[in-house]
């Protein structure tokens, strides 16, 4: 399976299975649109009589054309089969019931407001909490003894507001620093935060401790102040930017994203961004906001056809300003394609509900933060370990074959089936097609590709 | 070839045969989480490249 497209100029093959990408000029990439469904005759006079008016596209130009993609056909880099779909099942069976991520809900509660919030203020559909450093340490426990063999082990501290817990952040930091060496582990932190409790102890403990940082900042002043405001109704803006400022200039070179959502609001968030850039900040990140269609704030089909507009304008700006020596990234547009997932991570997925899990301030287990608050998808607790093993087979049955709308897509090894949360709540079942993320995802895939053909052409 | 440039990818068919180690980062973790995409994960196995 191919999928072709035009984008800023640029011809562009992929081959799904193999995962090969493809430069093309216009007469190459007509070529390969016949190529399977037309004889060599029917394509070289289609093509000829295309391109009647340019002298370098002859009959012998189109024969060696053809030549060139039986080459790469049978290299298996052009309509290379599909061999993945019969294994597919296996591929989870690999990691048996290992464990090594986990989102720790440090803390149900939140100094902010915002009606956009999944987790609604934090809470999660239930009472506030958070979280002590007893039920921590056993998830800590819990997740040393369930990782087997593997050595990098992620928690990301997440809430609500991990600030707001944020003695108990460092403690539990502190123990697993204490036992890492002893069972031959690697932590890797992550702290989710909007910011406003960031201070001097925090920055010099996150920079220090904490392998990525991801700061809620949705850009325009008024866009971030229309939605993330404190329980008075007051933005959180003006408070958090010099706090961020100051935690990303300290952070001497280590991860971070700005991380910002966009909705109805700011369909237009390219603009968004340029703020971000305007502020000094060059990793980012933009999500498309996740709600109930209907929503204030859920994207419209007219958005979305702005939002698609915007994608490649962003892969233009970030294109020039490579060029121009002040690069930036964006979370969806970094793709290694020398160094990125092999076809197992491709077809598993992201991991929800078997070796990555969520854990509440009480110590239960949910198969990630967007299931907290769904009592069906309760897979156990930090201290009895999964009890709820139909949830858990159900997950681990998840992979990109088990969705037939992601069989026949071009996309599926980007993506690997994509949210499972997002389908649920979209569809009812984890192995339903969350659509509108779909079609985003798609265009975004584009753009990453179209970005890496023009650096490699030199010619972005 | 002259009208076809193949950018250099990892061989996905290839990585069948050496991958699955699974120390590559979870998906969702650090990020978007409110999007599940695997095409930004590092591979963390240097010796199946």
């Amino acid at each position: 399976m191919i999928h072709q497209y035009k984008l800023n100029g640029y011809n562009i093959v992929l081959d799904t299975c193999s995962g090969s990408i493809h430069a093309v000029d216009e007469v190459a990439y007509d070529i390969i649109e016949m190529f399977l469904d037309n004889d060599e005759q029917t394509i070289v006079n289609t093509v000829l009589q295309k391109y009647k008016d340019r002298s370098d596209v002859t009959r012998e130009e189109i024969l060696l054309c053809i030549e060139d993609i039986k080459a790469l056909k049978q290299q298996n880099k052009l309509f290379a089969p599909d061999t993945f779909e019969s294994v597919a099942g296996t591929f989870k069976e690999r990691s048996g019931d290992v464990v090594k991520a986990l989102c720790i809900h440090i803390a149900h509660t939140c100094n902010l407001n915002c009606s956009y919030c999944f987790a609604s203020q934090g809470k999660y559909h239930g009472e506030r909490a958070v979280m002590s450093f007893e039920v921590g340490k056993q998830a800590f426990d819990f997740l040393i003894a369930n990782s087997g063999t593997r050595k990098n082990l992620e928690v990301d501290f997440f809430g609500g507001e991990p600030l707001m817990n944020w003695d108990v952040v460092k403690q539990l930091v502190q123990y697993a620093r204490s036992i890492e060496k002893k069972y031959n582990k690697n932590f890797r932190f992550t702290l989710t935060t909007n910011g406003l409790l960031i201070d001097d102890d925090v920055i010099d403990f996150a920079n220090k401790e904490m392998s990525n940082v991801v700061l809620s900042l949705d850009g325009r002043k008024e866009i971030h102040d229309r939605t993330r405001v404190d329980y008075n109704g007051k933005g959180s803006w003006e408070t958090i930017v010099p706090k961020f400022q100051k935690l990303v200039q300290a952070r001497g070179g280590k991860d971070y994203y700005m991380r910002g959502t966009f909705t109805h609001a700011n369909p237009d968030f390219l603009e968004d961004v340029k703020v971000m850039l305007e502020l000094g900040f060059n990793e980012l990140s933009m999500e498309p906001v996740v709600c109930k269609p209907g929503d204030d704030a859920a994207l419209t089909e007219e958005d979305k056809k702005i939002v698609m507009q915007q994608y490649e304008d962003l892969a233009k700006l970030m294109l020039e300003r490579k060029k121009e020596g002040r690069p930036f990234t964006f979370y969806h547009y970094m793709i290694d394609l020398t160094g990125g997932p092999c076809i197992y991570k491709r077809i598993s997925g992201c991991g929800s509900g078997t070796e990555y899990m969520a854990v509440t301030p009480w110590g239960d287990l949910y198969p990630c933060h967007q299931f907290v608050g769904e009592e069906k998808f309760k897979l156990g607790d930090v201290w009895n370990g999964v009890t709820n093993k139909e949830v858990r087979e159900d997950f681990a049955s998840c992979n990109v074959y088990s969705r037939e709308e992601c069989k026949t897509c071009w996309a599926r090894l980007y993506c690997s089936g994509g949210c499972a949360a997002n389908a649920y709540h979209s569809t009812g079942s984890v192995r339903g097609v969350y659509k509108d993320g779909c079609d985003l995802f798609k265009k975004r895939v584009e753009c990453a590709i179209m970005m890496k053909v023009a650096e490699e052409t030199q010619n972005g | 070839m002259k009208r076809i440039t193949t950018l250099e990818t990892r061989n996905l068919c290839e990585s069948a045969k050496n991958g699955g180690c699974g120390e590559c980062q979870t998906s969702c973790q650090s990020a978007c989480k409110t999007s599940c995409g695997i095409a930004n994960q590092k591979c963390e196995n240097k010796e199946s490249k």
